[in-house]
């Protein structure tokens, strides 16, 4: 108790050598950072949108709707690179959200004590991976893994069921929009696992207790307590990692082809928007070919925004119960 | 105090006027492909006058965007800017040096220089028209092969680049079809394919993938030992790639009757020639506001084209042939200063 006395003193103290201006100029620096922060991200948004004008501005909003993508003729549509991106985030979504799911499960439920903390550890450490070398893994390792006995074995089966077959025709080539949802899915997990694992913590032990004392199983403890009281929490961990999965760069356009085109198998290659950039924004001569490259990032930035967006107002959502 | 202080100044004055002297420097940005060529020669010249070369590699693209801006003494382009773009922005162009082109395969048991390919076959397999390594018009150019069942993975370049305009004009050359449904540029829009981010790219979708087909720079090939193909050329003769077949191209092109140097090496004719070569470009203001700086510039290739042979084709790049470089040396009289007198006078002072 003296301690802490003094040592209230001896910040007062300072703070009245430092006296009102200190005090005055210490409040407007970190205004003006805090400002700092908005500017840059207005300016972010007037330079894309300044940028985009010229390609709206020639080939209307049809440019989201169209798939022509060709340099030689200037003739450009964004339809092959948003169909990338969203269908490669899909895949990523649809196979890391379940192993997600049960990576956290098992860490929070299940797991014993002493194995807990190094498999945290392990799949934090996934996210440590730089993307690049996500890249280098997957076009050296994975994708002809994939080529190899993934892709052969799912045109066997997949591809012979009349209807949804054409989702899985044509050559293994390895490279192509599942290879890249595979990697996008492997980096997406750390992030959706950790957060999961995260909001399973906050579900109150007497809750589970309860629920076990009533003689409910470990699978009716999870589904009728753990998740319905998570449930915003888990939705919001997987947008974050959708936001992550839209704008990943080098690691997809290692493995995705790179093809402006849209082809209804998943193994044929395509194209992403961030991929598309971080391609072709070097040589783009033409001021429509450049425009139409920043038009690209807008859009980018327009469906991350609005992705981001709904997993914050969950998460607040989430605090606002947990506070209550 | 102040004679301590006076001292100080003097000799950080004399410091800057030394370092000033010193770093008589000349810029350049561009193409990525001749960039190790350059870096060699910048610094062999370097050694032996002084003078720095700083060259960014930033791409043929960003090299006319920043010789248009003045932001550098030279610009460098694999893809020759035409005659009126030219006159629109001031600008002359000259080549340092010419490179091939080749196509690898990735097929089990194939050697390299094993196979045959002509033009109008590799114009159909780019458009898709070729899926398997067992049709007809491969095997009847490579007869007594034996050819797999395996589909063609077509690879190309993701990114712009001088190396895509080489292949696609050669291409938009030997197929009426290839011209009229892709024709020829930087990036394209191509009918099939997987897209590699450079050379490198290429070679690793190609080196990586069963049944591929990728075009890269003869000296990148070579490097990473992949496995080229011979090609048949315009007079119809099968070649193996190579220094002299590829200087052959450039002996046979008429230079001086070409504007600007607009000229593209493929499909000339000639029985040694080989089909897919190209040069790579220098571009200029002919207007100088620093003709000191210009005449540099100037000095460094002449040096280079009087010396940096031997350098060049020991990393594959082929020099040109002396016949050319007068016809070159000559254009550079278009390069003036202020006062409108050529910057060059023939020898570096």
């Amino acid at each position: 108790m003296a301690a802490e006395t003094a040592f209230v003193e001896r910040v007062a103290a300072s703070g009245r050598r430092g006296g009102v201006i200190g005090d005055v100029v210490f409040r407007s620096l970190t205004f003006l950072f805090a400002l700092l922060v908005l500017l840059i991200l207005g300016g972010v948004i007037v330079a894309l949108i300044e940028g985009a004008l010229p390609a709206f501005r020639t080939f209307g909003l049809s440019f989201i709707a169209t798939e022509v993508w060709n340099p030689v003729t200037e003739k450009f549509g964004a339809l092959a690179p948003i169909y990338g991106t969203l269908v490669t985030s899909a895949i990523a979504m649809l196979v890391g959200i379940p192993v997600a799911f049960g990576v956290a499960l098992f860490i929070t439920e299940i797991c014993p004590l002493w194995l807990k903390r190094p498999l945290a550890t392990m799949i934090e450490l996934l996210a440590a991976i730089p993307s690049i070398i996500y890249g280098i893994w997957g076009l050296f390792v994975f994708a002809p893994f994939v080529q190899e006995y993934i892709e052969p074995a799912i045109i066997n089966t997949f591809g012979q069921i009349p209807g949804i077959g054409a989702l899985f025709a044509g050559p293994p080539l390895g490279i192509g929009i599942l290879t890249a949802g595979f990697i996008l899915a492997i980096m997406v997990l750390p992030f959706i696992s950790s957060i999961m694992r995260d909001v399973f913590e906050t579900v109150p032990p007497m809750l589970k207790e309860s629920a076990y004392g009533l003689g409910a199983t470990r699978t009716e403890v999870v589904l009728r307590v753990v998740l319905p009281f998570t449930r915003i929490g888990v939705i919001g961990g997987i947008m974050l990692g959708l936001g992550r999965a839209l704008g990943e760069t080098m690691a997809v356009t290692f493995v995705i082809g790179n093809a402006h085109s849209i082809s209804a198998s998943i193994l044929q290659p395509g194209t992403t928007i961030s991929a598309s950039l971080a391609n072709e924004f070097t040589e783009a001569f033409s001021d429509l070919y450049r425009s139409s490259l920043i038009a690209l990032g807008l859009i980018l930035f327009v469906i991350t925004f609005i992705v981001l967006a709904i997993a914050k107002l969950l998460l607040l959502r989430l605090q606002k119960q947990a506070g209550t | 105090m102040n004679a301590f202080r006076i001292a100080l100044f003097g000799m950080a004055a004399a410091t800057a006027i030394g370092l000033a002297a010193q770093a008589a420097e000349i810029s350049g940005a561009g193409a990525t492909f001749p960039y190790p060529i350059y870096a060699k020669w910048a610094e062999a010249y370097s050694a032996k006058t002084g003078l720095k070369m700083n060259y960014q590699s930033i791409g043929s693209g960003g090299g006319i965007a920043q010789i248009n801006a003045r932001t550098v003494d030279f610009g460098a382009s694999d893809m020759p800017l035409k005659p009126e773009e030219l006159e629109k922005n001031g600008l002359t162009q000259f080549p340092p040096v010419i490179g091939g082109e080749v196509l690898v395969v990735n097929l089990p048991g194939v050697q390299p220089g094993q196979m045959t390919l002509d033009g109008p076959t590799i114009a159909n397999i780019y458009l898709g028209k070729i899926t398997k390594w067992s049709d007809p018009a491969i095997g009847k150019l490579n007869p007594g092969m034996k050819l797999p069942d395996t589909a063609i993975a077509v690879v190309h370049r993701s990114d712009g680049s001088g190396t895509t305009f080489i292949f696609t004009n050669y291409l938009s050359k030997v197929s009426p079809e290839w011209k009229d449904k892709v024709s020829e540029g930087t990036s394209v829009q191509w009918p099939v394919g997987l897209g590699g981010k450079g050379n490198e790219g290429v070679a690793a979708l190609t080196s990586r993938t069963a049944g591929a087909i990728g075009y890269v720079e003869y000296a990148y090939a070579l490097q990473n030992k992949m496995i080229h193909t011979k090609l048949v050329n315009h007079d119809g003769a099968s070649l193996e790639p190579g220094i002299k077949v590829f200087q052959a191209a450039a002996t046979n092109a008429n230079w001086k009757s070409a504007p600007g140097f607009y000229l593209i090496l493929t499909d000339q004719p000639g029985k040694e020639t080989w089909p897919i070569t190209g040069a790579t470009f220098i571009l200029m203001h002919k207007k100088q506001e620093h003709p000191g700086r210009a005449k540099e510039v100037l000095a460094f290739f002449d040096w280079a084209y009087k010396n940096g042979a031997q350098m060049a084709e020991s990393l594959d790049y082929v020099p040109m042939p002396q016949s050319a470089v007068a016809i070159f040396e000559d254009s550079w009289k278009q390069i003036v200063g202020p006062d409108g007198k050529p910057v060059w006078d023939g020898h570096s002072s």
